[in-house]
């Protein structure tokens, strides 16, 4: 395998909050390849998005505090880079897209200027012609119609399908090594989700960066990624390839999503939920923390005592955080790989 | 079992489970009037629903999809009456409500309850679980005391939270649990219908699927009938009898779940059911995916004759003259409304070629509009 390109080795972020002390991000590790597509799916409050964003220097700190691990991108550490220099890597090597575009542009700017600053912030000699014509380039590559003249536009102008598309522009103006998506098509409508999808891979053709895609979308990660990290309570409990992680899941809480879906291309008798709640991140459950709503721990004292290492489940690179988890080998996911029959 | 044959048992099985009809839809319209100037006056009119008619019988549960703006929440509100329609009728259980008051539509108001998306925003955040469970009971006077509370803990009990939780507020609660607060008040007077407007969206995935069995239980337990309006369409197929896919302001094409998810017959139900991702990566690249171009226009200009033509690969000239009517279409038996519709089921990996088909055309028009403006 070639050498990462961002490693995040064991990192914990908590908040300070008045209840207390909210473990958001606890000793997660996980690499990204170049080129490839890494996924990071988990629900509210799984800590996948701050996973991220924290090494980035977009969590607020305080609240926030990364209070353990590194993240080495090409070598150098995220975690401990002087402000300034963190700043020159964000939106330049590596660059964000986020979930709605309406808070993250800027509304008193046309389009066309907030893609420039962002051309202009890392390339200071280019002349002013030249950045306009690369604006102009990067929404036609995106799927803007009439660039020309929509750079000109305001945000407001511009719907939320072509604001995620200017969002991506702006993104991949300085070709970046790595593209951070945060939810990029969950504001969005499934038709305009379509063409988001198509744009994301045009963008990821065009300047071969590795993209991180956040989402709690299983669909959107099993169209998209290469790898898969699912994440739980701020913790991983699986990481494997794509196929791997939906064909055959060795955790409990990843056989439970799937046999939580509701699928558009089956019909299903009944789903079947994860019982419970999400667990509280101030307090979290002992051990394992997903033992309370775990069907297959069966009482087990181990589950309740203690916390699971994430460790190789199976053959090739496949991990998982559960006690037993050789045992979910033989047991069987409910939603196969799908047919697709549509009847 | 040919596939005609199954979809007539299908049918025939909706039929014979449900009753009778207990909402009727009639030409439904309603108009936000666009307000300009100092004086305020009406400049225009948001079309938000423009001339829907539906049924929904005794025990069925009728899915309405589209995507944002298609009107689906404008139609569920003004279906009980929480907005005044702007024409057509509205017949709830064999009395006609459309022009009832205020004090008209409350015993109605008992039969036919809302569950809204978000729970954060429906509940009351200073009054207690039993206060938010109890307040439709005193609102009709019928809360009596002791009997009441009784009442207020099985309600509880019945949508799977304990009467412990009576008296907590709802920020204590997580949001699955805080959509169940909202599904006990809406059945504490014994409602014979529930509109649930995007009743799981705003919920994670493992929770969604605790609160949709929830909603088939008690459906199941007190025979109740559901309108679900959602924008999710795996949710939709896997609680409806019948679907209404809706598109700017109107029914596009309706039929039961075999009909809408086995044989699609509108270009815009197509491309919904391809661009819908698929969690299974083994469908990948297998799946052609008609990309509409640009946006669904504005439902204060709608387009002439289909309001789907703008951005339909299939549209000719008839399309932008003549409005095709909500009717059954050659090669099939549900209601579409489309000149030219025909069967084609982008989730049937079989129909693979004819997909990829549209798919190209749908990009082939896009570019030409794009190069025409």
């Amino acid at each position: 395998m070639p050498e990462p390109i961002l490693e995040i080795k064991d990192l914990t972020v908590e908040f300070s909050t008045e209840d207390g002390i909210v473990h958001a991000v606890t000793g997660v590790s996980y690499d990204l390849y170049p080129g490839e597509v890494l996924g990071i799916v988990g629900e509210s409050g799984s800590g996948k998005s701050v996973s991220m964003l924290s090494v980035l220097g977009l969590v607020p700190m305080p609240p926030g505090k990364i209070v353990h691990g590194e993240a080495l991108f090409k070598g150098d550490d995220l975690v401990t880079m002087p402000k300034n220099k963190l700043r020159d890597i964000r939106g330049g090597p590596m660059a964000m897209i986020f979930q709605d575009p309406m808070t993250s542009l800027n509304p008193v700017l046309t389009i066309g200027d907030q893609i420039s600053e962002a051309i202009k912030v890392h390339n200071r000699g280019k002349s002013d012609d030249d950045v306009k014509k690369r604006t102009v380039e990067l929404l036609e590559l995106v799927g803007v119609p009439f660039a020309e003249r929509r750079v000109e536009q305001y945000p407001h102008e511009f719907s939320g399908g072509m604001r995620q598309r200017a969002m991506i522009a702006m993104a991949i103006a300085n070709e970046p090594t790595v593209l951070v998506a945060d939810e990029p098509t969950t504001a969005l409508d499934v038709t305009i989700q379509a063409q988001i999808v198509e744009v994301l891979k045009t963008a990821q053709r065009e300047t071969h960066a590795a993209i991180v895609l956040i989402t709690h979308d299983l669909g959107l990660i099993a169209e998209l990624a290469d790898r898969v990290v699912v994440m739980y309570a701020g913790r991983v409990v699986e990481l494997a390839d794509v196929f791997t992680i939906f064909n055959s899941p060795r955790h409990p809480y990843t056989v439970g999503l799937m046999n939580s879906l509701a699928r558009v291309d089956v019909d299903l008798e009944w789903l079947e939920p994860i019982p419970g709640q999400p667990p509280s991140l101030i307090t979290p459950p002992s051990g394992c923390a997903f033992h309370p709503r775990c069907a297959f721990s069966q009482g087990r004292a181990i589950c309740r005592t203690e916390i699971p290492e994430l460790r190789k489940a199976d053959e090739g690179v496949h991990l998982s955080a559960c006690h037993f988890a050789e045992e979910l080998a033989v047991t069987h996911v409910r939603v196969g790989a799908g047919a697709g029959d549509g009847s | 079992m040919t596939e005609t044959q199954e979809m007539a048992t299908a049918e025939e099985s909706v039929a014979s489970t449900n009753g009778n009809e207990l909402l009727r839809v009639e030409g439904l319209v309603k108009h936000f009037p666009i307000k300009a100037g100092v004086f305020k006056h009406t400049v225009g009119q948001v079309q938000a629903v423009s001339g829907v008619d539906l049924t929904v019988r005794t025990g069925e549960t009728l899915g309405v999809v589209g995507e944002s703006g298609c009107g689906k929440t404008t139609l569920g509100r003004t279906i009980i009456k929480l907005l005044e329609p702007t024409a057509g009728r509205i017949v709830f259980d064999g009395r006609d409500i459309t022009h009832f008051r205020r004090r008209q539509m409350r015993p109605v108001r008992r039969d036919i309850q809302i569950i809204f998306q978000d729970p954060y925003a429906s509940l009351n955040p200073r009054m207690t679980v039993r206060e938010i469970v109890s307040e439709p009971l005193r609102i009709h006077g019928i809360y009596r005391r002791g009997e009441g509370r009784r009442r207020v803990e099985e309600l509880l009990r019945t949508v799977g939270l304990s009467p412990e939780h009576a008296n907590r507020f709802p920020h204590e609660f997580s949001g699955g649990q805080r959509q169940r607060i909202g599904v006990a008040r809406a059945l504490a007077l014994n409602p014979k219908m529930m509109v649930l407007d995007e009743p799981v969206s705003a919920l994670d995935v493992s929770i969604q699927a605790q609160v949709v069995n929830l909603l088939a239980q008690l459906q199941n337990e007190f025979g109740l009938t559901y309108l679900f309006i959602a924008h999710d369409l795996s949710v939709v197929r896997h609680v409806s009898d019948r679907v209404a896919v809706m598109y700017l302001g109107k029914i596009v094409e309706i039929g039961t779940r075999k009909q809408i998810y086995g044989a699609p017959m509108h270009p815009y139900t197509q491309a919904l059911l391809s661009a819908v991702p698929i969690e299974s990566p083994d469908l990948r690249g297998k799946r052609p995916r008609i990309v509409l171009e640009g946006d669904v226009p504005s439902p204060a200009n709608p387009p002439s004759g289909c309001r789907f033509r703008t951005r339909c690969w299939k549209a000719q000239e008839i399309c932008a003259q003549e409005e095709p009517a909500l009717i059954p279409r050659a090669g099939g038996d549900h209601p579409v409304a489309c000149h030219f519709a025909e069967v084609m089921n982008p989730l049937n990996l079989a129909e693979q070629a004819r997909v990829q088909q549209a798919a190209h055309q749908a990009a082939q028009r896009a570019a030409q509009q794009i190069a025409g403006e």
